[in-house]
Formats: structure tokens, sequence, C-alpha cells
């Protein structure tokens, strides 16, 4: 039951784009077409999930017992940019075909403030381990839920009759907006 | 002359948020009011001259190879000093601000900035630079800040202007208030810089 809530919460209440406002810069970026958005969505997940465990291991078995929590932003930082690094590495030797699917995403994802975010958030929250996969999961799939949504509205929003000076960027933010408003529905949910 | 142009260009021409679109989400997140954004704004400049400087200063013993992950650390320690102080200083804003705080580490404006100017230009262009992004920044902020505050609890800087016991328009201080607020900016400042 308990997770049940995790989820639901991460998901929709407080999804991560649109509430907690983490990965905006990819949720722009990349979501002019469906097809990428899922892409991107996929890359999220699979990072966000790894660089959970892996940072929240390196918290309580290395940073806490040292005596070291204040290194945590210069090491999480530290372990998701090489965490990214190897993925790529790996990806490329092991499932060429997957590499070829995320590869152009996993780059971009180390400068991705909603991995970093997450890893922080989940110290922050007092998570246990599992608590912490199941949120971490949740919030990426609120992610690529959010992005696939909007990037729908925006293959629509490429032919539409925009005037002229909120073209681009600034219709975007307005659609965002509303986006986040039909959100906001959600909130009475947990 | 050019050091004017260096400190001015993050006002208007280089605005870091409004016309440049880096760091988005700080933006968004942290605008519910004036002083928030005025808070996360001067952080965020604190970071970013401090590192400006300590990259032009060791750009020449730092390899090319691994110039990104040492300017990652040289960040990230700044930022560490930024939330300690904040915690112990301020602790009211620092609980506003949560992890906005640590995430100014991959706030794209200060790698960017180290990477595209401290990188490449002497000391004292790095400082000017830094200094006048920051300002443009915390200016962008609290400018966002101070409409979302107004329009959301008629009040400025926490001074109520409106009647007592009347309220805004609620939905500014929400998330949704944050995206439509900025996507207007967006479209005002093309219009200011075009005509210019």
């Amino acid at each position: 039951m308990e997770y049940i809530i995790i989820i639901i919460s991460a998901i929709f209440v407080n999804n991560i784009v649109l509430a907690q406002f983490l990965g905006i810069c990819p949720f722009l970026g990349v979501s002019t077409k469906t097809e990428t958005a899922i892409g991107m969505g996929a890359s999220v997940l699979f990072v966000m999930t790894l660089a959970t465990i892996v940072t929240y291991l390196v918290q309580m078995y290395v940073l806490v017992p040292l005596n070291l929590a204040f290194l945590q932003t210069i090491s999480f930082i530290l372990i998701i940019a090489a965490l990214v690094q190897m993925l790529e590495i790996i990806l490329k030797k092991v499932s060429p075909s997957l590499y070829q699917a995320l590869g152009i995403y996993l780059p971009l994802i180390t400068t991705n403030c909603a991995v970093l975010g997450v890893a922080i958030l989940v110290i922050k929250k007092d998570f246990n381990l599992t608590e912490s996969v199941v949120f971490t999961v949740a919030t990426a799939i609120g992610f690529a839920l959010a992005l696939v949504i909007f990037s729908g509205i925006r293959e629509q929003l490429a032919i539409a009759d925009v005037p002229k000076g909120m073209k681009g960027i600034p219709i975007a933010l307005v659609t965002a907006g509303i986006l986040a408003l039909a959100f906001m529905g959600f909130a009475g949910l947990v | 002359m050019n050091q004017l142009n260096n400190f001015s260009k993050g006002f208007l021409r280089e605005n870091p948020i409004l016309v440049l679109l880096l760091g988005t989400c700080p933006t968004l997140a942290v605008t519910s009011s004036a002083m928030n954004g005025l808070g996360m704004g001067l952080a965020t400049t604190f970071v970013l001259f401090m590192s400006n400087v300590f990259i032009s200063v060791v750009k020449n013993f730092v390899p090319d190879k691994v110039r990104i992950p040492a300017f990652v650390v040289v960040i990230a320690s700044f930022v560490t000093i930024v939330d300690l102080l904040m915690q112990a200083y301020t602790p009211a804003l620092s609980n506003q601000l949560g992890i906005f705080i640590p995430l100014i580490v991959v706030n794209c404006i200060v790698l960017g900035r180290a990477e595209a100017f401290a990188a490449k230009n002497n000391v004292f262009s790095s400082f000017i630079d830094g200094l006048g992004m920051g300002l443009g920044f915390t200016m962008a902020l609290v400018i966002i800040g101070g409409i979302r505050e107004m329009l959301g609890a008629g009040s400025i800087f926490g001074y109520k202007f409106i009647a007592e016991g009347a309220d805004g328009i609620l939905v500014f201080i929400l998330a949704p208030g944050a995206f439509i607020t900025l996507g207007f900016l967006i479209a005002i400042l093309k219009k200011i810089n075009k005509s210019s």
C-alpha cells in the first residue's frame, strides 16, 4: 500500500517536470517529436534508477560512516558523470542496438538536473533502498509521461497558427503551463 | 569599454534565462516570490563568479582532456560552500530553496560560462563576465518572482498591497503560473531585442 502511494504521488501528484521543475531542459529540448521523447524517457529511466542505487549506497556506506556527508554534492555529480560514461561504453560493446536507440541521449543526461535531483531527494526523504528504487522508477515514468504527452501536443502546435512573437519556446512554455494545470487535478489523489 | 560590454551583456542581449534559455529549472522552481528569486540569484551569482575566476586562474594547468570533470569539481566545491553558508546564516531561505541549492552544480549557466568564457579569457574579464551573467540571472529571477508574487499573492517582497483578506490569482504562485509567466516574458524580450 505504501509503495502504491509513493508510485501514484511520484507519477501524477508530484510529477517531476510539471510540479517539481526538474529536467526542464530536456523537457523543452527533445519534445518536438514523440519518437525522440520516448527514447529520452527510456534513457532517463535507465540512468536515473542506476544512479540512485549507486549514490544511495555510497551515501549510506561511505559518506555517512566516514562523516563526509558534506561532500554529497561533489561525490554525487562525479558518480553520475562516471556512470553515464561507463554505461555508454558498456552499451556500445554489449548491445549495439540499444546503444543506437539511447546513445545520443546519454551525454545529455549528465547535465539533466532530474537525475542529481532525485538522488538528493531520496536521501532527504529518508527512504530505504527498496523505497528509493520504487520512488525513482515512478519518478522516471512520470518524466517520460510528461515528455510524451507534451511532444504529442507540440507536434500539433507545429502546424497551428501561432502569433509571430509567441512562436517556438514562448508558446511551448504556455502550453506546458496549461498541462501543469491539468496535472494539478491529481492533487487530491493522495 | 570592452569590460563594460562583458558586464552588460548578461542583462539584456545575452540574458542567460530570457535569451539563452539556460538554467530554466531553478528559474521556474524558486520564483514563487521575489525574495526567493533574489536569494537564489545571489547564490548562483556567487558560484558563477567564484568558479569563473578560479577556472581562469587554473586553466593553463588543467590538461584539455579532463577539463570538463575538473571544472565540475571546482563548481561543486563552491556550491557546497554556498550551501553550508546558507544553512548556517539564512536557514529559512535555505529551507525554501531546498534541493535547488545543491542543484546549482548542474545549472547549465555555470558550466556554460566556465567552458565558453573562463577557459579562454584572463582572470579579470572572467570575473566581470561571471558577475554580469550572475546579476543578469538574478535580475530575471527577481522580475519573474516579482510578477508571480504580485499577481498571485498581491504583494511584493512580502509587502501586501491589496486589501486585507483579498486573494491574488492563486495559479500564478503555483506551478502552472511559472511556465506561463516565463513564456510571456521571453516573447516580450524577443520583441525588445529585435527592435533595438
